[in-house]
């Protein structure tokens, strides 16, 4: 019996989101039982005793020339023989760009129930149920497992990652898994400006988002030095992404991302249903619009009536007065 | 190349939720069906390589209800050859079910290229591409912001946080794709007449017993009411002081 997380990494480096679940891993623990197990995928240790102070009492490391960059069948292979090897009743990821490719495969080869993107985990009589999202926020579904192990990839952001015990390390074994990498195989040739500095929306603590309101593509700056000011992250509304002023990536509802930043500040966005559900889950909401009656000042816990092409270049000298 | 686009129904993305009185399920009063947005994307990109290759069958195929030929019919009018419908009125909470279906019905077809949009908008779980990937043992790539063929490869981009990740690929493969891969079609006046005469097969299929049992569908809590702090310029200097002192997060 364990819980198992797998430890996410990109270029050697254990990534945030991977703490978040080893944190909830543990308090599972306490309910349900079980060592809490971590398997990292990769093709070298790193530093993976130190897991430890996350709340492991083990790391399986499925080491493979392959897997330097992310490989989906491969990893999936090393997850699912570690679920095996240590009868996980639970296992945990975050759902990541990783995680929600890596998951769905892991969940077809063990035969049993996935819960995506949770945003909370509670036991009853020693079974696990998951609370997510469903139709972007605009409901959510509480799911049971019919079978063992119960599998849930976790919201990054939703689940607190866990107060270091220092110098507690955790006892660190190889994998042995069975994968025949010169089968057929998608292969990672190379990856780009992910180095970056900014979070991804997904993951940041502070978003700035621009509307239809903020007139063209060039007005954007405004908002850019805005989130530079407050250490954020620039998102976008549908309408704004469709008119091709932003990427897709930036943008921020029901097609788009689904976010819960501590802080979401709103700029000449009116707030169309598919845009609120993504982003109601934020912990502070602020809007500034020049329309009163536009919705998203009734989600807005603060709300600025006003021009944001006078509003916004002030707020932001203002910000980087008190930061 | 035989080609296979896995399509879902959904409701509109400006539906209001409203749970039914069973606790469990959406209230389908009012709801408006249509084509899962991503997977129009998934479409389009089928359509493309079969024009690319100038030969070739573009298969469209879904699980559900009776109700779902209206949206299949949809998906003829923009193109694809042939439907498959997968019949049943069991509606699977998990996955795994559905994507077993589907293997069992792709299988068989030696189809070149899967497709899939990279999540339905409903339940939002991004498991069926992958899944059904797994279950047929074919190379998959999710959530696809790029698309190019060469050969029996396909050279793809995804996002992943904060970038992109380059992929090499061999055919036959799965893939789930992301908006901005494509500007999908409108269907064409002459695509929705032919589509009238384009063959949609009906198979029953049974789900099994689900993996997941859904317990409770519940509306998100409301929000503590918030307020307006002022108009214009001179409404800054408070929003700043909630920002600091209520909020903490600055």
């Amino acid at each position: 019996m364990s819980i198992l997380v797998y430890v996410e990494q990109r270029e050697g480096h254990v990534r945030p989101v991977a703490r978040e679940a080893l944190g909830e891993a543990k308090r599972l623990a306490a309910a349900l039982g079980g060592p809490v197990v971590a398997v990292y995928c990769g093709d070298a240790d790193a530093n993976l005793a130190s897991l430890g102070e996350a709340g492991a009492e083990k790391v399986l490391l499925a080491k493979h020339a392959a897997f330097a960059h992310y490989d989906g069948a491969g990893y999936a292979a090393a997850v699912a023989a570690a679920a095996r090897a240590t009868g996980a009743q639970v296992v945990l990821m975050a759902a990541s760009s990783i995680g929600k490719d890596l998951a769905p495969r892991v969940a077809a080869l063990l035969g049993v129930g996935l819960a995506s993107d949770c945003t909370a985990l509670e036991t009853t009589g020693g079974k696990l149920i998951a609370r997510r999202p469903v139709m972007a926020g605009k409901a959510f579904e509480k799911l049971a497992f019919a079978l063992s192990p119960a599998m849930a990839t976790l919201r990054p952001k939703a689940f607190a990652a866990p107060t270091p015990e220092a110098g507690k390390t955790a006892a660190v074994e190889a994998l042995a898994f069975d994968w025949d990498a010169s089968a057929p195989r998608a292969v990672v040739t190379g990856v780009s400006g992910a180095s970056g500095d900014k979070a991804d929306l997904t993951e940041a603590e502070i978003i700035v988002s621009g509307g239809r309101g903020m007139k063209g593509p060039e007005n954007f700056a405004l908002i850019e030095k805005l989130a530079e000011a407050l250490g954020a992250t620039v998102g976008a509304s549908r309408a704004v992404v469709d008119a091709g002023w932003r990427p897709h990536g930036d943008q921020v509802g029901q097609t788009g991302k689904t976010v819960s930043p501590k802080l979401y500040v709103a700029v000449g966005i009116s707030g169309a249903i598919q845009h609120l559900a993504g982003m109601s889950s934020s912990r502070w909401i602020v809007a500034i619009n020049k329309d009163p009656e536009a919705p998203i000042f009734k989600l807005a816990d603060y709300g600025l009536v006003g021009d944001l092409f006078e509003v916004v270049p002030a707020l932001t000298e203002a910000v980087k007065k008190v930061h | 190349m035989l080609q296979v686009v896995c399509i879902k129904q959904v409701p509109d993305t400006e539906t209001r939720v409203k749970v039914a009185a069973d606790g469990r399920t959406l209230d389908p009063s009012g709801v408006t069906l249509i084509l899962n947005p991503y997977d129009e994307f998934a479409v389009e990109q089928a359509l493309k390589v079969k024009e690319q290759l100038g030969a070739g069958e573009v298969v469209v195929m879904t699980v559900g209800g009776a109700g779902v030929q209206t949206t299949l019919r949809n998906v003829l009018a923009m193109g694809a050859d042939r439907a498959v419908h997968l019949k049943t009125d069991a509606v699977a909470p998990d996955g795994l079910s559905v994507a077993r279906v589907l293997a069992d019905a792709i299988r068989p077809l030696d189809a070149g290229a899967v497709w899939f949009g990279k999540q339905a908008v409903d339940d939002d779980a991004a498991q069926v591409g992958p899944m059904v990937a797994t279950l047929l043992g074919r190379p998959c790539v999710t959530v696809l912001a790029k698309f190019e063929l060469a050969g029996q490869t396909a050279k793809v981009e995804r996002e992943i946080e904060g970038g992109r990740e380059q992929i090499d690929v061999p055919l036959p493969a799965v893939f789930t794709t992301d908006k901005g891969l494509n500007e999908p079609r409108y269907a064409s006046l002459k695509g929705i007449m032919a589509a009238k005469k384009k063959v949609i097969e009906e198979r029953a299929v049974d789900l099994g017993t689900p993996a997941i049992e859904r317990l409770a569908l519940e509306l998100p809590p409301p929000r503590k009411p918030g307020r307006i702090v002022g108009e214009g310029v001179a409404a800054i200097p408070e929003l700043i002081r909630a920002l600091r002192e209520e909020a903490k997060v600055l």
